[in-house]
Order: C-alpha cells, then structure tokens, then sequence
C-alpha cells in the first residue's frame, strides 16, 4: 500500500488515511483524493479499456471532461457504471472496478479488436451489418452491445433516495474558479442573494490547480479564503458537488448536487442527489475552460494526458503518474507543466514544443520545432518518438506525457438554447458568442480571459453589469496576467491511429474516411464517426475533428462550424431526474372516503387515473374474481348494493346566468329544468364529438351541481372555465369543483329507497311519489349531518346517489352496510357497476370515445336544434350524418357460450373480413349474470335499424370468430320501468 | 345530532403529527372552509360584506388575512377561501352565504382540502424541496397556489422561515404526506 508516485505538498489531508480497492486490490489515498489521484499516487496510470479496439486507457484528464478513465463503483445494488475516476471523491472503503475487459483489464481478450481495426473503422456497422436485415435486432445487435458496451448494470433496483428542489436567486453563478469567486465576493458583500455552484467538491477552480498567487498569497489559499468569506454570509448559498447541467426557459437552471456520493452509504433517510431547479435572475457563466489535446500516433497509451492535468495531479493531489515525465506542447501553458513538476521533484526528460522558438529552460531540455510522432508501452507509457526540427529523430524515455495544444472555453451551456458560438481569431478558440440564454452573462476562461488576473477582475465586473450595482468597483487583488497566446496545433501530419475521440474511439483516420465516404456536415461526421457522442460529449475531442474536417474541406474551423450542445452537461442519473417520485409514489394517489373501510373489506383495487377504486369484493371461497363480481350484480338487481363513486367529477356551478352557461356546455337543454330536479347531460367539443357525459342536479335557481365522468373531472372544469372566462366573460356564473368536498355513494337496487329510509332523517319523504326519478335535494341524515340526495341510476335499477361531507363517508359507508343487513345489502365495485351498466345500455368511456358523436350515441335527439350549444353546429356536419353512420346497439351471441370481447369488429356474417367491409366494432363487453351470457356494446353502421341481424365478430388480435346478434342496447329493463319504481 | 364519527384525511380519527429533526407537520382537521365568489357586478358588494366579515380588506391577490374567526385567501379574481374553526363553524358555507347574500356564491370546501401545518426552525429547507416558491420573498400574510409532488396546492406563510399552512387536495392526503415527510427527512 506504498503511494510510490505520492509527492509531497498539495490539498490532501495526509493525516488520514483511506483504504480503497480497484479491480479487488487494495490502496490507500487520502481525503482530498479522487480515485484517479489515489491510483495515480499508487502508481496505477492503467484504469480502464476502450469501447472499440478495447485499448489500454488512463485518464486523459482531471475533471469532469474526463473521456478514458470511466470505471464502476460500489458493489451490490449500488453499483454504479460508467463513473470517471476523475471525478469520484475518494472515501474509506470505496471498491472500484474497471470495466469494458474480459477476463482482466492487464490482459483482455477483446483487445483482439485493436488489431482488427482495419476493418473496424469509421461506419463499419452500416457496412457490414445490412444483410439480412431481420438479422439485425436478434443477432448483430446484441452483439455488438455486448462486445462494445462500457459498465454493467446490477439489475437490482436502486436502494438510494433522491430528491428535488427548487431555489432562487438574483444571481446563479456557476463555477468557483477565479472569477466565479471574484464575482460572488462582489455580489454577496452587495447583499445580492447569490448561488454559487461548482461541480467539484472543493471550491477554487485552477485555483487548487496553479502555483500561482493571488493577493500575495497561493491560489488555493486566497480560494479558501473568500470560500470562507462567502459562507459566512447569509445571502450566499454555495453548492459544491453541484452541477449546472442545463440552461432552460425563462432563467431556469438544473443542477443535480451529489449530496452522498462521497460516502460509502447515505446518512439514514437522506438523498444520494438532488435535482434542484434554480430561478435564476441573472446568471454568470463562470465554467472556464478544456485544455485540448493534439492528435499523435498512439496518443492514448496510459500516461498520455494534458499537460494542465499532469499539473494539477501534482499540485492540487500531490501525485505523479510516474517519476519521470515530458511534455509536448504548441504554446507557452504546456511549460507551465514542466516548471511545475520540475518543482516538485519530478524529473522533466524533455519538453517537445511544436514553435521554433519556444522558450528554453535551465531546468530540462526543451526541444524547439518538435513533434512527438508516436509512442510505446504496452499497457502504459515507456517512451516516445520525437522528430526534431532538423528532422532527426530521438527516443524520450517517460512515463507520462502531458500535451498541451491550447484551451478551448467551457461554452456548452451558453448554447443550450440553440446559441452558436463565435470564432475567436486571437484564441483559435470558440467563445460564447450569438444569442446567449436571456440573462446570462460571461465572465472569466469561458469569455476567452484565460489569465488569473483577467478572470478575477472579469469575474466582478460581470457581477456588477449583471446586477446593476454602482458605486466604485472593488479592487481587484494581484495575480498572474501573463499575456495569452494559442498557436493553433491539432494533429502531427501523417498520423492516422491518432485519437481525436478515445471515449468512442475515433481516430484522425475515421474524419479523413469520413470526409471521403461524403459526410461534410458537422452533423453527419459527428453521427457517422460517433465522434464527440459518448458520455463526455467530445469535451476534449470536438475541436480537432473539426479542425481536421476543416483542412480537409479547405474552409475555416468557424465555416465548418460546431455541432448542437444539448444538456446535460455531463452524465446525469436518472434517479436525480425521478427524484421522489418512484415506485408507486411516482404519481400522486388518490383515496376515495370509503378506501379505509373497503381495505378492511378486502376490496382488490384498480387504479383508474390517480384514484384507487374498489373493483370487487371477494367473499371467502371465491377463487376467481367472475364469482365475486356476479354475486355484487345479482345481489344489487334482487335487494341492494352499495358503490362509492365519490371519484366522478362534481362541479359547483351558481351564478344568476348558471342555467344559460349548462345551456352552453351541454347539448340539451338546462333552462327549464326544475329546482329539486336531475338531468343527464352530453357535452359536446367544438368538432360536434361527445366529450363527456354526466348529470346536472338543480338545487336552487342558481345553483347547480354538474357530475362528470371520473377520468374526465378535471379536463371538464378546464373546459367550462374556458367557457366562462373566455366565451361568456359577461355573464354571472362562478365554478368550483367540489370533488373531494363529497363522499357519495350510489346506492342501488329494489330495496335502495327502503336502506335509505333508515338513514336519512324522518322529516325528508323519499317515497316515489315526494321524490321521483331524478329528483334531487339538500337533506339531512342520521340525525342532522347535511347530505346530498340525487335519484339518478347507472345500473338500472331503483337508486339514488347519496353524499356528505367526506369527513363522513366512511362512517356513512359502515352505518349503510349495518343498516343495510336487514336487506342483505353488498358493496359492488367497479367491475360489477360495469357489468350492469352495459346490461342497461349506458355509455361509458370505452363508447365516449373521442370519435363518437351524439348520434353514433343514439342521443342524435338530444343535440337541441333551439339553442345554440358548443359543438351543436358541427355536430350537423353532413360526414358525420351519413344514412349509415355508426349508432349504437346491443350484441348478444348466437350460441350463449360464445364470448364477446371489446375491440373485435362487425363483419357480415359471410363474405371477406376486411376493412373495406367493416360494420361497425365492439366497444363493451361483459359477462351478464342477470342473462347468463357474454354481452357486448358497439357501434354499427345503420345499427338502429338493424336490430335483430347476424353478424360475424372478428378479432384478429385474439383469433376470435363468433356470431352475434344485433340487439337493443337495453338488455336489461328497457322500459325502465325499475328506475321509476 | 347525528352519530356519524369523522375520519381525517389522513384516514385517522385523530390529527396526525410527525416531528423529523427540527420540523412538525401537524394534519389539521378542524378547519371549515367556504370558498365565496363575487356575482358578477356585485365586486364591490363583496369587497364591503368580506371587510365587514374579516375586519380588513379583502385579501389581494397572492395574499392572506388572519382573522377571528374568519380568515381569507385569495384563490382566484374575486375569489377567496374563507377558514374558520371547524367545531363552531361546521356549517361555515351557510354562515357565510347568510352574510353575502345575493352579492355572491359560497361554496362549502371544508372536505375538499386536507390542510397542515408545517412549523419549526428551517421550514424554508423542507419548502424548497417541495415547490416553488420564491422563498426570499415570502412573507407573513402571502399565499400562493403551486405544485407539490403534482398537486395543486395553497401554501400560506404565517411566519417566514417558522410556520407555513399547506393545503392540498384531500383525496391525495397520504400522497402530500408522503412528500412532506420525505422532505422533512431529507433536511433534518
């Protein structure tokens, strides 16, 4: 457990050790350390395989960007795939794997690939795997998956909590370097309320990475100074390990803070991430820049890093990939590097610059004019090539390489609302640049002012711009401005297995294949190559593609221009995007007034939008649920039942001109209906289609309670206060919805009016003639609770609905089933309510079914040709009037033990069975116990006149074939002589 | 009177209280609620008959007035939630309609709601996991209607940082139950 390439100094609390495993064997780091610091400090520079040629990798970075050094973490159901080492704060105990080999990461036999890639290149799946095309989904796709593939997944559920959140501020800053914290400072100590947030789990930036000082004192230091500052303010917020992974509408932001990623285990009952949206005033961009690699042969051995990253292991984490080192380099930052670890002990064997006249150093060899033209090393880097200025070639011996090809802006989310970026001449660099997201501002390495100084002093004039602030500007502390200067260099000339892409594996020769092949849009190379498609988004890769397809197609990198950045920023789980919302808590339920009782009656529920509703109610020694569902009909048609249908929608309408506004909504008339009376209603769209149907119970003159259907409740309000607030403005009508206010049962069956005799109060005279077929009124109950009585009923039978206030409704239920033993009453549930209400005929849902019209209905009468109603007009149409429109009807079949099932379509009883000779389809269908066969609703062309014909039902989707007969839709009581009993 | 024993929305026949950490959600039963609709053309009628009624101007939109025994919300254009204690104003839509008279339209909510309050040192932490709300600026006596785990809610501030009123839909109790305790847990 030697940290062989530990060095010394650094942000690494060496006074605590940690122990961690990588691939089962075991190291130690400290807090302070990521995983690919530790390993590095452990000599390890090996983390991971490709996803094509499954090549030896080590990480290529030290952040976010990271491309190669992708591993899982955690064991058991927290296993994690396709982490980067770069980014994982190291903990005691962390156990990590590297992935994507077989059987070991030194020696993996898919690394066959590497010497196949020949024919493995740029498009080789479109190539080779056309033919034959059913061979695709069953045979070259799953193993395709499975030899490229990345991580694998535990297949168990994630045992961790995440949650969501929402904050504001007047200013968002995201990223804690330089000019992140210089522009907090100025706007915190403005007593603006501030957010700073900062993917990294220690605030600072290149801060924690450079040995640069800052108020004349280090970087880091001056960091954790002003981090101190800002903490101590309570008007700043700060976010570590948060990560700004989105611009949306309107300043909204997403970020997903990585509260217990860092431990082995969330603290009990806390969340792993939290997905925060955050309404930002204005925002300011502080999210720096990537160092760009430069394409070489063989640029990818482990080892092989950029040379800021080399650095920033050795100053911020103390660690070296190995003892000895080199840098190659196009501008004057790769030097920074060589000073750097020259410093700290590690031994500098050359610095290759591409310039002729790079800077020379007393402290190691720089070689001017030079290029590294390939490398070597198995399974990490030994040594390189270089081809001097005088074109000599020499062999360097390191074990790392850190390259150094300029810095690219962090622009991506100044484009996440379809921004471009402009070209910058001076950085060969894009900077923000078109349309930014409204307020949003720029400031430090990201707008292209790379220098410390530049970003510390950009940083708080930002801030100030951003939020108005006046008066004399803060004094901006000494620091680093050393003059910027980018020698554009992608690629050494002659390369080909040059990697731009290492995460998908895209080299230089897949551009030139693809820019030959005819891919010359940005997009297509990106979609053909992959190049910039894997997890890190081409952070490090996109430029040198369009580089090379620039040169290729003799235009300017800003002519070829850049592909769409999208969020996220970087790879987001998708537990942060569920937050609580999982599992059965993924939608928000909600429970009738009787669910207690019913749970105790051991009711089986079905969901039915958000609502949970009884279905049946099995009695012991019922094993299927058909015995359960018979005995609720057949009891409810020979005594009582009781159902809660609390769930339909229930809509408080008042107002002088309610009657007018029903008027409006519904196709029949409400003008007339008496105070104390019911009436069914069918509301139509604007098209002249059924919308939804229910009942409208007229309690005073202006006041109504309009019904709906369940699943409809909410989207008929939504429709009627459309009606209100936009179509009749004028008029006195308010709405409420009254839904919940309500437990409301239907209460059913011969004996129903002798059940509720029991229950509501003496002075209230229920009888058939004091209270009719569709009567309804304010009563009271059980000695004095206000209730509701309606005479309406769904199944056909004598009945009456019955609501109080939903404090009440499970102790109403239990007092009407005590009552109600007297007359052996039962609760029926949604499957036996269906049932009786397809043996009456009554259109549900499944009829009102977005096509149908009022006289497809068999309700044509009902549209009021004297008043002008929604929908009325179109209704007239002459296509949806056609001698043959649809109406519905009955089904029954020929021989009674024939099924009927909904969905099958009406054929003529002989001749084909296509759609050119489609008669209508069946909508309902349902076992009735009252005539001891399958009955079914539908829809028939001509069907009013077609009652008795027999038809062929066809279901091809269940390989069905029956004769039925056209009925009455009436099965049961078609006089209706029972409702008005 | 009747016999007929009430259940909470959270399905008990007592309130119920939860304490994680530093907070309490207290389920409060015993509040009657009416919502009260100005006729049209009488906005002005209502405006005098809800001074009268709550001792200060109707509240605006966005706001709440705290009363005894009547206290107001505003839900809506001239339209407002009126709360009262639930044992002396059980039948709070009829005392309240008595006042308004023809001027406007009540409507009893008492059932529709479940309401809690959510009190203790940090509520703002649990609140801004749970919605919305621009919390830097919510202040004694500002209500607003927003979403909690996809329910339509009214979230009053009584006391900022200290004691928040959340009313949510009462057939979805256990569900907005759910997500405050979860919030609660995850703060605390």
């Amino acid at each position: 457990m030697t940290q062989k390439n530990r060095l010394g100094g650094g942000q690494v609390d060496r006074n605590t050790t940690l122990t961690f495993t990588f691939d089962g064997k075991t190291y130690a780091g400290h807090p302070g350390d990521t995983l690919a610091s530790a390993l590095l400090a452990n000599n390890v520079r090996l983390m991971g395989r490709s996803f094509k040629y499954h090549r030896p990798r080590g990480p290529l970075s030290a952040g976010s960007e990271e491309p190669n050094a992708i591993v899982e973490l955690r064991s058991g159901a927290r296993q994690e795939p396709n982490t980067r080492a770069t980014t994982a704060e190291l903990f005691d105990g962390l156990a990590a794997r590297s992935q994507n080999r077989w059987p070991s990461l030194a020696f993996d036999a898919m690394a066959v690939n590497d010497r196949l890639s020949g024919f493995l290149t740029a498009g080789f799946y479109y190539k080779t795997f056309m033919w034959p095309a059913a061979f695709w989904e069953k045979i070259y796709e799953p193993i395709i998956r499975k030899a490229a593939g990345l991580g694998s997944l535990s297949m168990q559920a994630d045992p961790d909590t995440y949650d969501k959140g929402f904050r504001h501020c007047d200013l968002l800053i995201i990223g804690a370097g330089p000019a992140g914290l210089s522009a907090a400072l100025t706007a915190g100590r403005a007593g603006k309320h501030v957010i700073l947030a900062d993917e990294d789990f220690r605030m600072g930036g290149r801060l924690n990475a450079e040995t640069f000082s800052v108020a004349d004192m280090a970087g880091a230091d001056w960091a954790t100074q002003s981090v101190a500052e800002l903490s101590a303010m309570p008007n700043v917020r700060l976010m570590p390990r948060t990560t700004v992974i989105g611009a949306f509408d309107h300043g909204i932001y997403g970020a997903v803070e990585r509260i217990s990623d860092h431990v082995a285990v969330p603290e009990t009952g806390k969340p792993r991430q939290i997905l925060w949206r955050i309404y930002a005033q204005n925002t300011l961009l502080c999210a720096g820049a990537t160092e760009r690699p430069i394409a070489f042969e063989n640029n990818d051995r482990p080892g092989i890093m950029l040379a800021a990253s080399l650095r920033a292991y050795a100053n911020r984490w103390a660690a070296t990939p190995a003892p000895r080192v080199a840098v190659f380099t196009s501008n004057d930052d790769g030097h920074r590097t060589a000073r750097d670890l020259h410093a700290k002990g590690v031994k500098v064997a050359a610095v290759i610059d591409t310039r002729a006249d790079a800077p020379r150093s007393h402290d190691y060899e720089v070689l001017q004019g030079a290029q590294v033209v390939d490398t070597m090393g198995r399974l990490g880097l030994t040594f390189v090539e270089v081809r001097q200025a005088n074109g000599e070639m020499r062999t360097v011996e390191c074990g790392a390489l850190g390259v150094s090809g300029g810095w690219n802006p962090n622009v991506q989310l100044t484009c996440h609302q379809r921004g471009r970026p402009a070209w910058d001449d001076a950085l060969a660099a894009f900077v923000p640049g078109g349309t930014l997201p409204p307020g949003m501002v720029v400031a430090g390495a990201v707008g292209g002012q790379f220098s410390t100084y530049a970003a510390l002093k950009s940083g708080a004039d930002a801030a100030r711009q951003a939020l108005g602030l006046k008066g004399r500007a803060p004094r901006i502390p000494d620091a680093e401005d050393a003059p910027v200067e980018q020698t554009p260099f992608w690629y050494v000339e002659g390369c080909t297995r040059a990697w731009l892409d290492q995460q998908n594996d895209v080299t230089v020769k897949d551009v030139k294949l693809s820019h030959q092949e005819g891919f010359r849009s940005v997009e297509h190379l990106k979609r053909y190559t992959t190049l910039g498609m894997a997890t890190d988004q081409g952070k490090t890769s996109n430029m040198g593609g369009l580089a090379i397809m620039a040169e290729l197609a003799g235009k300017t990198i800003p002519e070829v221009g850049t592909t769409i950045f999208r969020p996220p920023y970087t790879p987001t789980s998708i537990g942060a995007l569920a937050g609580r919302m999982r599992g059965k808590e993924f939608h928000p339920t909600r429970l009738t007034p009787s669910h207690v009782w019913a749970k105790e009656r051991g009711a089986v529920f079905v969901e039915v939008g958000n609502w949970l509703r009884a279905q049946w109610f099995p009695l012991p020694g019922e094993t299927h649920w058909r015995q359960s569902v018979d005995r609720e009909v057949m009891a409810t048609r020979a005594s009582v039942g009781v159902c809660d249908c609390t769930t339909l929608g229930k809509i408080d309408v008042q107002g002088t001109d309610a009657a007018t506004f029903l008027n409006k909504v519904y196709c029949n008339g409400f003008a007339k209906l008496a105070v104390g009376k019911t009436r069914y209603g069918l509301m139509l769209r604007e098209d002249g289609i059924a919308m939804d149907d229910g009942t409208a119970a007229r309690l005073a003159e202006d006041h109504f309670v309009v019904t709906t259907t369940t699943a409809n409740a909410g989207k008929v309000y939504q429709h009627m206060e459309f009606v209100r607030q936009c179509l009749m403005p004028e008029a006195d009508v308010q709405l409420i919805s009254t839904t919940e206010a309500w437990a409301q049962y239907a209460v059913a069956g011969p004996n129903s009016r002798k059940l509720l005799q029991k229950i509501v109060d003496a002075e209230y005279d229920i009888s058939n003639d004091a209270f009719p077929f569709m009567a309804c009124g304010n009563i009271t109950v059980c000695g004095g609770l206000r209730a509701r009585l309606f005479r309406i009923s769904f199944s056909g039978e004598l009945a009456f609905e019955i609501a109080v206030p939903a404090r009440y409704g499970d102790a109403l239920m239990r007092k009407l089933m005590t009552e109600g033993e007297a007359f052996d009453v039962t609760p029926y549930g949604t499957e036996a309510l269906g049932a009786m209400r397809i043996e009456k005929g009554h259109a549900a849902g499944n009829e009102l079914n977005g096509t149908t019209t009022a006289l497809n209905l068999g309700m044509g009468r009902m549209v009021s040709k004297t008043k002008d109603s929604i929908g009325s007009k179109l209704s007239e149409r002459p296509g949806l009037n056609t001698a043959d429109a649809l109406v519905q009807v009955g089904l029954r079949p020929v021989d009674a033990a024939d099924k009927i099932t909904a969905g099958g379509h009406l054929m003529h009883a002989d001749g084909p069975v296509d759609a050119a000779h489609d008669q209508g389809y069946v909508t309902s269908a349902a076992y009735s116990p009252t005539l001891g066969h399958m009955i079914g609703l539908g829809f028939l062309k001509d069907g009013a006149n077609r009652h008795g014909e027999t038809l062929r039902l066809v279901s091809p989707v269940t390989d069905l074939t029956v004769n039925v007969e056209i009925v009455s839709a009436h099965f049961v009581d078609p006089e209706g002589d029972r409702v008005r009993a | 009177m009747h016999d007929l024993i009430p259940i909470t929305a959270l399905g008990g026949t007592t309130a119920h209280v939860d304490t994680i950490g530093d907070t309490t959600l207290t389920e409060l039963p015993d509040i009657a609620l009416a919502s009260v609709a100005a006729r049209a053309g009488q906005e002005t009628a209502c405006g005098a008959k809800l001074r009268d009624m709550l001792g200060a101007d109707a509240p605006a939109a966005g706001k709440a007035v705290f009363g005894d025994p009547f206290s107001a919300l505003w839900i809506g254009p001239d339209q407002w939630m009126i709360s009262a204690d639930f044992a002396t104003h059980e039948d709070i839509a009829a005392q309240v309609s008595s006042r308004f008279g023809r001027c406007a339209s009540v409507t009893e909510q008492t059932d529709a709601w479940v309401c809690f309050d959510l009190s203790g040192a940090g509520v703002n932490a649990v609140l801004e996991l749970l919605c919305n709300i621009n919390l830097l600026q919510f202040a004694a006596g500002d209500s607003t209607r927003t979403s909690i785990h996809h329910l339509g809610c009214l979230v009053t501030c009584i006391e900022p940082d200290r004691l928040v009123r959340i009313m949510g839909p009462r057939a979805s109790a256990g569900s907005l139950h759910h997500a405050v305790t979860t919030a609660m847990t995850s703060v605390a």
